[in-house]
């Protein structure tokens, strides 16, 4: 009898547990497309990270030289070296950041769900992505770039029809060419690394993300070009917080407007690009001050 | 070049960082697994019961965990729980939690077809000796599922810790990730580091697995004699 009891219960439990996860399925589903609303969890205010003492800010950790860990196990990098900055102003001291790893294709769900303050993970402007976080001034510019191997290189987006163009999921380099050019077949992968291999396998034609990354990355691996240096948009690169969040988000823009008479962002670029890109990109081309494109 | 390659494991803190990640990964999987067990047996109990009601709904529950696949869980349980019920999970957390609700259903399923693979005439000859339920239970019905059961949950644990490579996704730092951002980190210095790195998750996650496997081929034996 009481086990017919205990079965009951569990059976219960587990079918409230069932009908609930089914629902909350549709919603994750649509919000992870980052195209409805939906619900959000409510993000930290200005005086909460004040009081907590310690600002969660999200950056990449596998993209070198934007935000990357080295070898000994130390988060490095554009994005970090401004987060540092933020901590160092806010909260006084550059160790009160705590930096959580996210990847590219979650940038927005890691906003919404409140799980960090700041998003500086490379996360370029687009109106789709306005809708879902608020962004602050630009810290940075950058377009699209195609890089190819020297044997079969690419110098025109004309050659790509017809032909498998590698992209990185959720990054602007897809929606571009999946809008634009719809006759180039799309092979996506969820990381960096993974797309890099795939292009260094010959799985795909070409490999298109933001030219910095493309340029970066050609100068090390011989064989490998650049032949599309600038499409799309000039698009921008900013600090994100959650929808809504204006206090802190107008704490980081007099921050990036204070910051221009240091030109904290050339300090930057010495500091973490120049040694990747050496002389072949112009700090002007890629560092933006005071907000001001 | 070659030789650079597999110096990339050892530079600085790269190979201590990689054993940590396998820790994490195996922390999510024997503790996912330790719970599946407890409730999974529970669950097989369940599902053998001649209810069609309980066991029409246990079979939903099995049939949902087989058909989503887990990624889709961890999203949903990472961002879903902190956007609408507001319970900020950490990533580690709601990995433990999706791979125990997969765990769960397995191992009920293993569970049940266990219990229901012992003829009934073992029963029936432990009653004829006088023997009670428990005794039953105890001395013929559980010893002979237990043998029964470990290959499939042995193959169940290494597949959890195989599977442990998703949760990157929800921002855990586990061995593959921090492979990855060995790999990155080094991109530029060292393009070949991604065969020695991947190489050596590969012997890793062998490591980890091969004696697992070992543990349940002897006590497969044992439990024979």
């Amino acid at each position: 009898m009481k086990k017919a009891i205990l079965g009951g219960l569990l059976a219960i439990t587990l079918a409230a547990g069932l009908l609930a996860g089914c629902g909350d399925k549709d919603k994750a589903a649509s919000s992870s497309k980052a195209s409805a609303t939906g619900a959000t969890a409510k993000a930290r205010t200005l005086e909460e990270i004040k009081e907590d003492g310690t600002i969660k800010i999200g950056v990449f950790s596998d993209k070198n030289p934007f935000g990357y860990v080295d070898s000994d196990g130390q988060i490095k990098g554009y994005d970090v070296y401004f987060g540092e900055r933020i901590a160092k102003d806010l909260l006084g001291s550059e160790d009160k950041v705590e930096f959580v790893y996210v990847e590219a294709a979650s940038r927005v769900e890691y906003l919404k769900s409140a799980k960090v303050d700041v998003i500086l993970a490379n996360f370029t402007v687009t109106d789709d992505r306005k809708e879902q976080v608020d962004f602050a001034l630009p810290y940075m510019k950058v377009a699209l770039g195609v890089v190819s191997p020297d044997d079969a290189l690419i110098t025109d987006v004309e050659q790509l029809k017809d032909k498998t163009l590698i992209v990185v999921k959720g990054t602007t380099a897809e929606t571009y060419f999946s809008d634009n050019h719809p006759d180039i077949k799309l092979l996506k992968f969820d990381e960096y690394q993974e797309a890099y291999d795939a292009l260094l396998d010959g799985r795909g034609d070409a490999f298109s993300t933001d030219n910095t990354e493309v340029l970066a990355w050609a100068l090390q691996n011989k064989g490998f070009t650049v032949g599309v240096e600038s499409i799309g948009n000039i698009d921008t690169i900013a600090p994100a917080v959650q929808k809504g969040n204006q206090e802190l988000l107008d704490w980081i823009n007099n921050e990036i407007q204070s910051l221009a008479a240091e030109e904290f962002f050339h300090a930057d670029f010495e500091e973490t690009l120049k040694p990747v890109y050496g002389d072949s990109i112009a700090p002007e081309s890629l560092v933006v001050e005071g907000g001001e494109l | 070049m070659q030789d650079s390659g597999i110096q990339v494991l050892f530079q600085g803190t790269n190979f201590l960082r990689l054993l940590e990640g396998l820790l994490i990964s195996l922390r999510i999987a024997v503790v996912s697994m330790g719970l599946s067990m407890v409730l999974g047996i529970l669950l097989g109990m369940v599902m053998t019961s001649n209810n069609k009601v309980i066991r029409f709904l246990c079979r939903i529950y099995l049939e949902i965990v087989r058909i989503m696949p887990q990624l889709v869980l961890l999203f949903l349980v990472y961002f879903g729980a902190a956007k609408h019920i507001g319970m900020n999970l950490s990533g580690e957390m709601a990995a433990v939690i999706v791979f125990t609700f997969w765990g769960t259903a397995e191992m009920g399923d293993l569970v049940r077809s266990a219990l229901i693979s012992i003829p009934a005439h073992q029963y029936e000859s432990g009653f004829g000796l006088g023997m009670t339920k428990l005794q039953v239970s105890c001395y013929i019905i559980i010893p002979q599922t237990v043998r029964r059961l470990l290959p499939s949950l042995i193959n169940l644990l290494t597949r959890m810790i195989k599977t442990t490579s998703l949760v990157v996704l929800i921002g855990v730092v586990e061995v593959v990730k921090v492979g990855k951002q060995i790999i990155d980190a080094s991109r530029y210095t060292t393009p070949t580091a991604a065969l020695w790195v991947y190489g050596a998750i590969f012997i890793l996650y062998f490591l980890i697995c091969y004696p697992f496997s070992r543990i349940s081929a002897v006590l497969e034996k044992k439990l024979k004699d």
